[in-house]
């Protein structure tokens, strides 16, 4: 590991009992999501990572517990390095803090978020829809979504596909 | 009489202040069909007579689920979709998709495809930046240099063209090196732009730079401070503009950008006007860094020879059992990748693009997300117009450049 990480890895080893993982020379540290905002102020605050670079989920589904990971990535302007965090949410429901409070930038990409993955954040100020358009229903990214196809009819399935096919009101 | 109806604002109330529902200041929907928010960008304005009170910004209308897309399809089939994401980059796009996935892979790139990712990632940062220069001057009601800005452009879409049989949506940087090697009139071609480019910027400049018209409407509009832009996560030429040289390229060079000498512009007041001081001279770097590039040009492979990633050449496929059967699994089944999570980030021309790819194993990738410029930037817009002229806000629009494909992937 960079020696330049050492610090801010040992720190939130030591107060946030998180653990820090190596892959391709890639730090990243596991959080719980009591701690994630605390965590979050304590880089930015001691150890100058000044900047959200990246905020985004991933879904395990069919793993429930914990089925979704919240992957943040903090740049540092003054040491020009990344550091990655992690916080993986459980399924029912999903929900941990907004970092807005630390990052005004999370808004949106807690927004995006939520819309894609329907992780919602407590105390976030404007939890809308951001791509998808507001009246949607389901999350999109969620890997238990359909990626969405029209179906072919033939002769023999031609009335079963017509009717779970979308049919203009009248 | 007119009757006046209610206007219905749904979950967007607590976005507008009470003087709007009182109608003392006047609610205007700009866009999404708008010629200069530059896309199909919406935006809820807040006016009181010409004045912008506020103004929230409205995306997704673009939104197309590329990556959604990108996870039902294996890695070679998924970086084809990257190309739509930024239309105004795809060349960036491919290359940070590729670098993330070599290093989740470990694949080796050799120097000569190193040096051409070079050479295109910067033709496209200046096809970018010429369609910026002409289409922002365009918002600002002058005409011209948009024609002239178009025709220089067209000379870089005829590289593209040349290198890789498509004009915008190239796909030609492959995971491992590029699809082929450049054919022998590359270089000529390129050279030959790269010797004309910087009297073609000076002939914008002479339009454009010393223009009272241009000075009047750019000078102290639309202005941010480093401290906001490090807050809000705004990078590029944005940050640049405020006098901060930050380049992801001399920050953390990639692709071997560490051999080639250039600057990094950066302007004085974070206005309108710096950043396009900034932009055009990036242009005249990126006519540095290429010149260097094509004169340094590496001989060798432009393909790593890992045969469990790379199909082999087609000559082989007539003689070798092997080659065949890598060929067949590698367009069939495609390549396995991780477990593992991998980021990987560049300069693109709007600003810092990062790619955040997840690996399970299979021939499809778990997740890749695009931390895209665009959406970072944009969310800046009520901070940037508050107090300005409607007038102006079409010029802010133009200085953030934002791209709607970029934003809303």
């Amino acid at each position: 590991m960079d020696e330049q990480l050492q610090p801010a890895v040992a720190a939130l080893a030591e107060r946030f009992s998180a653990r820090a993982e190596e892959f391709r020379g890639e730090v990243s540290i596991t959080l719980s999501p009591e701690t994630i905002v605390a965590a979050c102020r304590t880089l930015r605050d001691e150890f100058g990572f000044d900047m959200l670079a990246l905020e985004t989920a991933v879904d395990y589904w069919p793993q429930t517990e914990p089925r979704f990971h919240v992957v943040y990535r903090l740049y540092s302007f003054s040491r020009n390095h990344f550091i990655g965090l992690r916080v993986p949410v459980s399924e029912n429901p999903p929900r941990l803090p907004t970092v807005e409070t630390v990052f005004p930038n999370a808004n949106w990409h807690e927004r995006e978020i939520w819309d894609m993955f329907g992780i919602s954040f407590d105390d976030h100020s404007d939890l809308r829809r951001i791509l998808m358009p507001h009246d949607w229903e389901g999350h999109p990214l969620r890997k238990d979504y359909p990626l969405g196809y029209e179906e072919v009819q033939f002769t023999f399935n031609s009335d079963e596909v017509s009717q779970h096919k979308p049919h203009p009101k009248e | 009489m007119v009757e006046h109806q209610e206007i219905l604002l749904d979950g967007m109330r607590h976005l507008v202040s009470d003087r709007a529902v009182d109608g003392e200041t006047m609610l205007l929907n700009m866009g999404p069909q708008h010629p200069s928010t530059h896309g199909v960008l919406r935006l809820l304005l807040e006016l009181d007579g010409e004045i912008v009170v506020n103004c929230v910004p409205d995306i997704g209308f673009l939104h197309t689920g590329i990556e959604k897309n990108m996870e039902a399809k294996n890695y070679t089939k998924a970086e084809v979709m990257s190309d739509r994401i930024d239309y105004m980059n795809p060349v960036g796009n491919n290359l940070v998709f590729c670098m993330a996935l070599e290093k989740l892979i470990g694949l080796e790139v050799p120097p000569r495809a190193q040096a051409v990712r070079v050479i295109l990632a910067e033709l496209q940062r200046l096809a970018s930046h010429l369609l910026w220069i002409g289409t922002s001057a365009l918002d600002l009601a002058a005409m011209s240099v948009f024609l002239y800005a178009m025709r220089e452009r067209e000379m870089i879409m005829d590289i593209f063209e040349l290198v890789s049989g498509a004009r915008m949506m190239t796909t030609y940087i492959r995971p491992g090196g590029l699809w082929r090697d450049v054919p022998d009139e590359f270089v000529p071609a390129v050279r030959h732009f790269a010797e004309i480019l910087p009297v073609r910027i000076d002939e914008y400049e002479s339009l454009l730079t010393h223009n009272p018209l241009f000075l009047d409407r750019t000078r102290g509009i639309g202005v941010i401070s480093t401290q906001q832009c490090i807050q809000w996560g705004i990078t590029g030429p944005v940050l640049r503009a405020t006098g901060l040289p930050f380049d992801l390229r001399k920050a953390q060079p990639y692709s071997g950008y560490d051999r080639y000498d250039f600057d990094i512009p950066t302007g004085p007041n974070g206005d309108i006007n710096s950043r396009y001081t900034v932009r055009v001279g990036e242009m005249r770097q990126s006519a540095r860094i290429i010149k260097q590039a094509v004169e340094t040009l590496p001989g060798g492979p432009v393909r790593c020879d890992d045969r469990k990633f790379i199909p082999p050449p087609r000559s082989e496929l007539g003689t070798s059992m092997e080659a065949l059967i890598h060929h067949f699994k590698l367009w069939t089944e495609g390549f396995h990748a991780g477990p593992g999570a991998t980021n990987a980030v560049i300069e693109s021309p709007h600003g810092m693009e990062a790619v955040y790819l997840e690996g399970d194993g299979s021939t499809k990738p778990l997740r890749v997300h695009y931390r895209t410029p665009s959406f970072a930037n944009l969310q800046i817009m009520p901070l940037l117009s508050k107090g300005h002229f409607v007038a102006d806000l079409v010029g802010i629009i133009g200085s953030i450049d934002i791209v709607l494909g970029d934003c809303d992937r």
